[in-house]
């Protein structure tokens, strides 16, 4: 038997396989600066029209333009959106990656490829459909200078066709992604045509991937958490932003800046309400924002982790001072510049207590894009309750993914803009002092300069309840004590977890941020798979709040699953929580720069469990573009 | 019958002006710098409540403490006081700021604000006082030190030293003078000038150290910087709310129009100094630092670029006090949003 009869063989036996509907990833595979993340949008909101569960997910190198970049799609008919581990659909744009594309993929894979590729001939138990990107964009696109942009839309069409996605919607699509661009509309829709007619004529579906329309989409928009918060930002009133480029997390105030600009200008004198000032530096930018929370403005700055380390000397100020912030870490890759376009959640120890001396910090996790936009108004709250930083703990995959969700709802209540001293306040009181701690809370009455009332001198240096220079044992301790008082008052007011408690589960999940997704999908993986049972408790802010002991209390074993090397929540967990409680602590660790995904989380796991686990081949994006820089 | 109260135009007492009492040196260079600041903020009738003291670290920091009692004030952390002022005016644009730093503070660990502040000429009274040391530390050498100077225990400083001013007017600040801790009337008058300035005002007081660095071999101690000063130009400054008058005999005096309207009045030494021309202002700023010389007085002055806050097209209100309606768009701006993204 000829290897030819042998590919033959296996690609009738994929072919009959079960259809899968609904309930597979694709990866496209280009070169970044090549214009395809157009063409991505467009496919992806195709789906989300067909009314199916989508979900994309952008890996793309530090670089402007060249290096290998990939886009993955996952369609779940459950609603996973989570990363799938897997594979099943790949469109290999790439030469430069295209051959370690196709063989990590598991056998019956399906690849669209550039023809002059010959990706056929590297395995027999895939299936393939070579395309002539070249010759099939130089009809549609005169403009020579366009075509490598244009050629992209290509695939679109020819995805369409192979999947069975509606034209008409992915046309919708192209109109939503483009706008007013007439002529890219004109190009990219000729395009789009190309590719489908192409794969029509060419082509007969050997690949059992299918979608096929549901309803579970309906109202729903797509966003990237960045654009998320900003638009939480906007409605949270903030007043003064200082930011410095850095990646993942400026898309956040450059959305905040374009929403700004057009719903912000004030209406009768054609004026901003706002400043937003892109500062010197990292340290520039928190020392703005502190400055002008000091004079009342309800201010902001987002960052990542490089400019977390920077900004630790201010933080300690505004902490010990006693200054609001609101400074959201759109976390990366550590250490150091680390992979700066890569996801982590590892800069939870550093933030919760970042300065020298005694510090720390309250933090808020949001998960999804609906909380970015509902933690960015809680945090300007939060910011000027307890007169201190509030780190907003976001990732780059919340950040800079676009995710499903449903629209945002209005804010239904004024802001609360704390404790500032009034003549009636002052009436009750008698005498004020900066620091003075008249309610048992912790928290003083601040006052703002120009607003008439007693001034006082902000310092990091040591001082009394009077907010004068001090270094008497006594100021400092009574004023330390106070700051601690401070915190645990914030116990109450953050966010609670979302606690879903299984009476029959021995085991609890604890996870986070974009840990979420994976976690919950790892639930039904190994329930399903295996009958473990498990409850899950999705923490949601530092401190933690009194349900943490209970949750720990109520399971034998508690698995922490985060993405980073040093189990940071768990660490953070130790220093609260009984020595009886913490031995029961274990933890699941995902830090390859990928976001977390099921698979890994229920293997990981299920050894711990003591289950027999079968090795699956590792992440395969780990070393595509190892060598660029 | 009670002694009449002496008031200034607002009908606030001197008292109302100082500070706590200081905690530096007797004799220190900087308490005649806060003296100064008290008379030029009383003599302007500027209103303490809108006025924000800033600093950063060391013992010109210190001072913001031992003036204007009634001003809020902020003591940030070494060298990013220009942050923190920045983020003050942006909040409340109607606040009058006063920054004190030091050499170190400055040229040292604060040089990158620094040249960002002065960039964005955002309205602010920004005064080095400079003694060439690190006082708080024990008198080690800052950036400002000039060439040659002498520790007290011998070593010699063999870098050049940075100069302020002349950076600043490089820069882009647009009211850069030097002043000397001890010319009372000079530094009064270039203060009262500077609260009447919209913009970077950009004020090098030389300010000698007592007891670090005022011995022989320091080209910033008491008797260097009397033999060296070279006034460029007698100022007088008349603010627009007294009548003008005028004893300069034309032609030896110039006339600057100042923001609010007031003028400053330059006694010029010289008949080609011209404290409008950037380039002879930087060609001054030279040519007496290679004599080994300072030259005091207004260096450079642009009275009518915008400032950082016009730039940015601010609300007439302070931001920090909108009203709730004015910050939080209506319902329909997120109907907009959220429909724009399905």
């Amino acid at each position: 038997m000829s290897p030819t009869d042998l590919a033959v063989q296996e690609q009738q036996a994929a072919a009959n396989r079960q259809r899968v509907v609904n309930d597979f990833s694709i990866q496209i595979a280009t070169v970044n600066g090549s214009g395809s993340q157009t063409a991505n949008m467009v496919l992806l909101r195709s789906i989300l029209l067909m009314g199916v569960p989508v979900s994309g997910k952008n890996m793309f190198p530090s670089n402007i333009a060249g290096l290998p970049t990939w886009y993955t799609i996952r369609t779940s008919k459950r609603g996973y959106v989570g990363r799938k581990k897997e594979v099943d659909f790949l469109v290999a744009m790439n030469a430069e990656t295209a051959k370690e594309d196709v063989l990590t993929l598991d056998p019956g894979a399906a690849v669209v490829y550039d023809a002059p590729l010959k990706l056929d001939t590297l395995r027999n138990d895939l299936t393939f459909y070579p395309v002539p990107f070249d010759k099939l964009v130089a009809p549609v696109c005169p403009d020579a200078k366009l075509r490598r942009l244009v050629r992209n839309m290509i695939y679109d069409g020819i995805l369409a066709n192979l999947l069975g996605i509606d034209m008409a919607l992915m046309e919708k699509a192209l109109g939503k992604q483009l706008g007013k661009k007439g002529k890219a509309v004109i190009l990219n829709q000729g395009a789009l045509k190309a590719g489908w007619d192409y794969a029509d004529a060419n082509f007969t579906k050997q690949d059992p991937y299918v979608i096929e329309p549901m309803n579970e989409t309906a109202g729903k928009i797509l966003i990237e958490g960045n654009a998320a918060a900003a638009i939480g930002c906007m409605l949270a009133g903030v007043t003064v932003v200082a930011w410095y480029p850095i990646t993942p997390s400026s898309s956040l105030c450059e959305s905040l800046i374009s929403y700004m600009k057009k719903y912000r200008i004030d209406k009768e004198t054609g004026k901003a309400t706002f400043a937003i000032v892109q500062a010197e530096d990292e340290i520039a930018s928190l020392g703005m924002v502190i400055g002008a929370s000091w004079a009342g403005a309800r201010s902001m700055t987002a960052t990542a982790g490089p400019g977390i380390s920077l900004m630790g000397e201010f933080a300690g100020l505004a902490y010990y001072a006693e200054a609001p912030a609101v400074i959201f870490d759109v976390q990366r890759v550590g250490p150091s510049t680390g992979l700066p376009t890569r996801t982590a959640q590892g800069d939870l120890l550093q933030a919760a207590f970042l300065s020298h001396g005694d510090t720390k910090h309250i933090m808020i996790i949001p998960a999804s894009v609906e909380e970015c936009y509902e933690m960015a108004q809680q945090a300007f709250d939060l910011a000027e309750l307890f007169q201190t930083p509030i780190f907003v703990m976001m990732d780059l995959d919340l950040g800079m993914n676009h995710w499903m969700s449903d629209g945002f709802k209005y804010p239904d209540k004024p802001i609360n803009r704390g404790k500032v001293l009034t003549d009636d306040v002052l009436k009750k009181i008698g005498e004020w002092g900066r620091y003075k701690d008249v309610d048992g809370d912790g928290i003083a009455y601040r006052t703002i300069p120009g607003d008439g009332m007693p001034a006082y001198f902000a310092r990091g240096s040591g001082h009394n309840a009077k907010g004068q220079y001090s270094e008497r044992p006594d100021d400092y301790v009574e004023n330390m004590d106070r700051l601690a008082r401070k915190f645990e008052t914030a116990r109450q007011h953050v966010p609670k977890p979302v606690i879903q408690n299984n009476p029959k589960a021995k085991i609890g999940f604890i996870g986070y941020g974009t840990s979420h997704y994976a976690t919950e999908e790892s639930r039904d993986q190994l329930r399903e798979e295996t009958k473990v049972e498990t409850s899950y408790f999705r923490l949601r802010a530092y401190p933690f709040t009194e349900e943490l002991a209970a949750f720990v209390d109520a399971h034998e074993r508690i698995y922490v699953i985060e993405q980073n090397r040093d189990a940071q929540l768990l660490q953070l967990m130790k220093l609260e929580l009984t020595p009886e409680r913490v031995s029961k602590l274990r933890s699941v660790l995902h830090y390859n720069g990928l976001p977390i995904d099921a698979r890994s989380v229920t293997d990981d796991v299920l050894a711990q469990e003591g289950f027999e686990v079968a090795k699956k081949t590792t992440a395969r994006m780990s070393a595509g573009s190892a060598g660029g820089e | 019958m009670a002694t009449p109260i002496r008031v200034n135009r607002i009908g606030l007492e001197p008292q109302i002006y100082k500070g706590g009492k200081t905690t530096l040196c007797a004799g220190c260079g900087h308490n005649a710098i806060s003296e100064r600041i008290i008379d030029a903020f009383y003599e302007m009738g500027v209103d303490p409540r809108q006025v924000i003291k800033l600093s950063g670290i060391g013992c010109s920091s210190k001072s913001p403490a031992y003036f204007l009692g009634g001003s809020h004030g902020f003591n940030a952390v070494h060298g990013r006081m220009p942050s923190v002022g920045t983020g003050a005016m942006l909040a409340n644009k109607k606040l009058i700021a006063i920054g004190v730093s030091g050499d170190g503070d400055t040229g040292a660990i604060g040089i990158g604000q620094f040249v960002h502040l002065m960039r964005r000429n955002l309205p602010i009274i920004y005064i080095i006082e400079d003694n060439g040391c690190y006082g708080l530390t024990k008198g080690q050498f800052s950036p400002t030190a000039d060439l040659g100077s002498k520790l007290k225990t011998g070593v010699v400083n063999d870098l050049p030293p940075i100069d302020t001013c002349a950076l600043a007017v490089e820069l882009g600040a647009t009211f850069v003078a030097r002043s000397f801790s001890g010319d009372k009337k000079q530094l009064l008058s270039l203060l009262k000038a500077a609260l009447a300035h919209r913009g970077t005002v950009m004020l090098d007081v030389i300010s000698p150290c007592v007891t670090f660095n005022d011995h022989e071999g320091s080209t910033k101690s008491y008797a260097y910087v009397k033999d060296h000063d070279d006034p460029l130009e007698e100022v007088s400054f008349v603010p627009f709310f007294e009548d003008i008058t005028v004893d300069y005999e034309p032609g030896s005096t110039q006339e600057v129009t100042m923001h609010d309207g007031s003028r400053l009045y330059l006694r010029k030494l010289e008949e080609q100094y011209d404290p409008t021309d950037k380039i002879s202002a930087l060609k001054r700023l030279h040519e007496t630092a290679r004599r080994g010389e300072f030259a005091t007085g207004l260096i450079y002055i642009e009275p009518d670029r915008d400032d950082f806050l016009e730039l940015l097209n601010l609300i007439d209100e302070p931001l920090a006090t909108l009203p709730l309606e004015k910050v939080r768009p209506g319902k329909e701006a997120l109907d907009e949003i959220m429909e724009s993204l399905r």
